[in-house]
């Protein structure tokens, strides 16, 4: 059989693609011979996106169901991207699981607000607003607590002293402005992240 | 970096040292690769053979924490062979001023050292001034106590004899790194660094990346295409969160935090804005008041800026509250509450026994991540007791990159808008919505309870950074870029005025203003979101449109957005002579075409020769001489705290005597229980502390679990095979790895006797996958640089045997 290059491709998408989705259960299951179609944007959006992993920044696309799972299909490097060229690493090329897990197995990424009680020896599922609620009154509290006004010299510090944090790289831009501002405006002077290790 | 990934390809010579790019940047080997292809050399100096040096024309293994031997060795050898790029030395590094005689050098110390505070006093080492107050110049470079000359001095002991002794790097290997690089003193050829962790997890951390800085300033390698001192940074956006100031010394855009010494906000103002009178210095930094306002007005936008000052917290004067001494804080008890937000610190962080015992210590701990952790489970870790520990712990899960919008920023600085795919899975919310809300939450108690001192709590901007639904990306985007506050009125060139309304975007820093009339959360981040519409975000900009010239050296001025002002290669101003034009021709990234400023944003502005090139320095020079760091004005050779001798050639002082160090680490010197050297590294497959990666069966499957490499002769020595299960252990702590016995790490000779390293990878923890292993941050010491603070995980003593 004679093949052009692109026609491999396909064929060998196909197939790759019937085995690793075989058994998801998608509400749509295409048959392994209309990848392209199931590219479509009506039937999936495409979105672009920069890699979580190192910081030389390729570019991916991720390919998410407009229907059913509404879930990702897809995440390939971006044959656009100045930097890689659509080209990417293990972690890179592996997005696609992080985000997802693997296709017939549960996902084992945390998805419910785990809680551990004072010397509690398992974990309980609580809600977001249970766990919020608690959490703010916890910094109110000791905050309040430990405010530091004046310093033992007398000098104006307005610092909180009981708290502190560290975190994170792995946060966009704006989440980490929110954040610093956040913890600033409580008085947190021990704010620190993966930066400084 | 000072560069950008695709400007590697420029380079006529690149010294990977202290990385192995080739497994933990794979995609930035494109472009090395690009560069080899158009004859450039690289050169890998690694204490173990890996994939980088693989690939490399010369590789040289160097024992880890001697590359001050190595580097220091180098500029040694430009100096004495001349090789020096004169014209750049002379006009644009401080090798012409004259050091004031306060400073001095002797037997491994700086003059000004305080032994009880174990610092030094930096006034001792100041430039003298001439009667304008402008440093005195010696332009022929032949005054003893000129930079140049002294600079000649120091490193007349770094010889090559000396560097062999310390590094255990063959003379034939030492020599052909030092010619092939110094080769790049020509003015036309360009040489290039890549470094990691490799060169900063150390107690010389950061002089060991100011050696290499003297190295390219006196090649004259900075600010050209193909050139710069590139960090490559480790993860996706610790460009970003360190541009945003998740770190106690600093707020957003590089400026110090806050302390006791500066009581009001002119105090500040004085302290953040140094003075020049070189007329040819911009001196840029005198700007900053404008940026501090306009911060504190992003923070505090209803408050005057001197009432917003107040709010902030002061550290006290000389307090430290980097990592290490944090953790050490929170086992004396001194935390209630702790955030460990998208981070993983009790497998990340040095001496993680220690790490893990202080979390114990807490009240409560917060934990925002993807997948559990050994953090947030830290209290059914190894060792620990759940019954016994009373941390009340709270597991947040959080979005996927994939799943939200928002922008991040590369190692090269170019802010990319990334969009959300698929919606958070399960009860999963992006991070901005968790920070939002809960601090919806404290505001409410606040309000409804009142407390102690909450005007900042209350005050704090909010309503730039949500709308009705909550977290607002593109608000707080805005809100970084800074608007006007008020009508701001602006005198044109022509005499005409023009306004500028309240609300409007502010279209870069310069626009930034002192008296509270704009305000912006990051100066450096101006520019990047001009208007009112996401048309207006350049971050998220997808065009290839570039000049010739742009697309002769990879310059993609349309792509994303580089912070600051779209300039792609920083200090850029010194690859041209004082007419303007590039001492590359061949491969110009700025020229001037008589009217203006081709190919880049030229920095600082103004005609060709009219201002130093070096702008964010306060006399607009290169600092060779750099008296603003802890450790010395010139970097010093001194051994890790742990240590296989017990003196170099260099000096009697073992170890730098400034390392950030804690009462009760013990430090392994010559110690016959510790004998072998061991480092960290990472493998591609594998990020970080593994947290992600681990539980995704693709990666694991690559690297199932913790290992040890080791050589031939070593694993003779121990009677180790291959695979087999061996124990690492010192003082602080013990772990398995599975032996991988290879050709890859071979025995150093230092100061003539054998010394062994192994390596291991940090990706592990006991969380997942059983039988994974654990963190190699159990047998890191929690001792740190001088001046950052970051613990030396790059070097440390073991001991290795059969399990």
């Amino acid at each position: 059989m004679k093949l052009s290059r692109r026609g491999f491709l396909k064929l060998s998408a196909a197939a790759a693609l019937s085995t690793a989705f075989g058994g998801i259960g998608f509400a749509l299951k295409p048959a392994a011979v209309d990848r392209i179609a199931m590219l479509k944007p009506d039937w999936s959006k495409q979105t672009t996106t920069a890699c979580c992993y190192c910081a030389v920044g390729c570019g991916l696309i991720v390919n998410t169901a407009l229907s059913g799972t509404k879930r990702a299909i897809n995440v390939e490097g971006d044959p656009d991207h100045p930097i890689n060229e659509g080209a990417l690493c293990a972690k890179g090329a592996s997005i696609y699981q992080l985000a997802e897990g693997t296709p017939g197995l549960p996902n084992p990424r945390l998805q419910k607000v785990m809680y551990r009680k004072p010397y509690g020896t398992k974990w309980e599922t609580k809600s977001w607003d249970w766990a919020l609620d608690r959490i703010a009154k916890n910094i109110k509290r000791d905050r309040d607590a430990t405010f530091v006004t004046k310093n033992a010299q007398g000098q104006v510090v307005n610092r909180c002293d009981g708290l502190a944090s560290v975190g994170s790289a792995a946060i966009d831009n704006e989440e980490c402005w929110a954040y610093q501002a956040f913890l600033r405006s409580l008085g947190l002077v021990y704010i620190e992240h993966q930066a400084r290790i | 970096m000072t560069n950008h990934w695709i400007d590697l390809k420029n380079s006529d010579c690149i010294l990977i040292m202290g990385s192995n790019a080739a497994e933990n940047h794979p995609i930035s080997f494109k472009w090395v690769t690009k560069a080899q292809e158009k004859g450039a050399t690289l050169i890998h100096v690694d204490p173990r053979f890996t994939r980088t040096s693989a690939k490399a024309d010369i590789y040289a293994p160097l024992r880890s924490g001697s590359d001050i031997a190595f580097l220091g060795g180098m500029i040694n050898y430009i100096l004495e062979n001349d090789l020096i790029f004169k014209e750049y030395v002379i006009n644009a590094t401080n090798a012409t001023f004259i050091v004031g005689d306060g400073f001095g050098f002797k037997d491994g110390m700086f003059s000004g050292f305080d032994e009880a505070k174990h610092k030094y006093d930096k006034s001792k080492w100041a430039f003298a001034l001439d009667e304008k107050g402008a440093p005195k110049r010696d332009m022929t470079l032949q005054d003893p106590r000129c930079v140049y000359q002294l600079l000649k001095k120091h490193y007349s002991r770094y010889t090559v004899k000396n560097a062999v002794a310390m590094t255990g790097t063959p003379e034939d290997k030492l020599l052909a790194v030092y010619k092939a690089y110094s080769a790049t003193g020509k003015p036309d050829k360009a040489g290039t660094s890549m470094y990691a962790m490799g060169w900063t997890q150390h107690t010389v951390g950061v002089q060991n990346i100011r050696s290499m800085s003297i190295v390219q300033m006196l090649l004259g390698n900075m600010g050209v295409a193909g050139g710069g001192v590139n960090a490559l940074r480790g993860e996706s956006n610790v460009q970003g969160s360190t541009d945003q100031a998740l770190l106690y010394h600093i707020i957003p855009g590089y400026m110090p935090t806050p302390t006791t010494a500066q009581p009001k906000l002119e105090d500040y103002l004085k302290l953040v804005a140094p003075v020049s009178h070189d007329p040819k210095s911009m001196n840029w930094k005198k700007n900053y008041p404008k940026y501090a306002v306009s911060l504190i007005k992003s923070f505090y936008k209803n408050a005057e800026p001197a009432v917003g000052y107040d709010w902030m917290p002061k550290l006290d004067v000389g307090q430290n509250a980097s990592w290490l001494v944090l953790f050490d804080e929170m086992l004396k008890g001194k935390f209630k509450g702790f955030f460990a937000w998208g981070m993983n610190p009790a497998c990340s962080g040095a001496n993680s026994n220690k790490t893990r015992e202080g979390l114990t210590k807490l009240d409560w701990l917060v934990n925002v991540n993807i997948y559990d952790n050994e953090t947030g489970s830290f209290w059914q870790g190894p060792g620990m007791n759940p019954k016994k520990v009373k941390t009340e712990v709270f597991m947040l899960p959080c979005a996927v990159s994939i799943e939200k919008e928002g922008s991040i920023t590369n190692s090269g600085r170019w802010m990319q808008w990334r969009y959300q795919g698929p919606k958070p899975l399960g009860d999963s919310r992006p991070d901005g919505e968790i920070i939002a809300e809960l601090a919806s939450k404290v505001r409410a108690l606040y309000k409804k309870e009142g407390g102690t001192f909450p005007e900042p709590v209350l005050g704090l901007n909010w309503e730039d950074m949500t709308s009705a639904h909550g977290f607002d990306v593109h608000k707080t985007a805005k809100l970084i870029n800074g608007y006007y506050l008020k009508d701001v009125e602006e005198k044109q060139k022509d005499g005409s005025v023009k306004v500028y309304k309240a609300g409007t975007q502010v279209a870069s820093f310069v626009k930034l203003l002192a008296d509270g009339s704009t305000c912006s959360g990051n100066w450096i981040y101006a520019g990047s979101y001009v208007g009112p519409d996401p048309k207006d975000n350049r971050s998220a900009k997808r065009s290839k449109d570039q000049t010739p010239a742009q697309a002769a050296v990879g310059l993609f001025p349309n792509w994303s957005w580089a912070w600051p002002v779209n300039r792609r290669v920083i200090y850029n101003r010194a690859s041209v002579d004082a007419t303007g034009k590039p001492y590359a021709p061949q491969k110009p990234v700025l020229a001037w075409n008589g009217k203006g400023w081709d190919i880049d944003v030229v920095d600082g502005g103004g005609n060709p020769g009219s201002v130093h090139p070096f702008i964010m320095q306060v006399h607009g020079m290169a600092q060779l001489f750099g008296p603003g760091l802890n450790d010395g004005p010139f970097p010093e050779y001194y051994e890790p705290l742990d240590c296989p001798v017990s003196s170099h050639p260099y000096s009697p002082v073992l170890h730098n005597p400034t390392a950030l160090t804690f009462k009760g680490e013990k430090a392994a010197v010559c110690d016959p229980r510790y004998p072998f050297v061991c480092t960290t590294y990472r493998v591609t497959e594998h990020w970080q502390t593994g947290l992600q990666t681990r539980w995704q069966p693709w990666l694991l499957e690559a690297e199932p679990q913790m290992f040890c490499e080791m050589s031939e002769e070593l694993a003779a020595l121990r009677g180790i095979k291959n695979g087999e299960k061996v124990w690492l252990e010192n003082e602080r702590g013990k772990l398995w790895a599975k032996a991988i016995v290879t050709k890859r790490f071979k025995p150093f000779v230092v100061q003539g006797n054998i010394v062994h390293e192994v390596g291991i990878p940090w990706h592990f923890g006991w969380r997942f996958p059983k039988d994974g292993g654990d963190a190699a941050n159990l047998l890191s010491p929690s001792v740190g640089d001088p001046n950052t603070g970051i613990p030396e995980t790059k070097a440390f003593m073991v001991n290795v045997r059969k399990a």
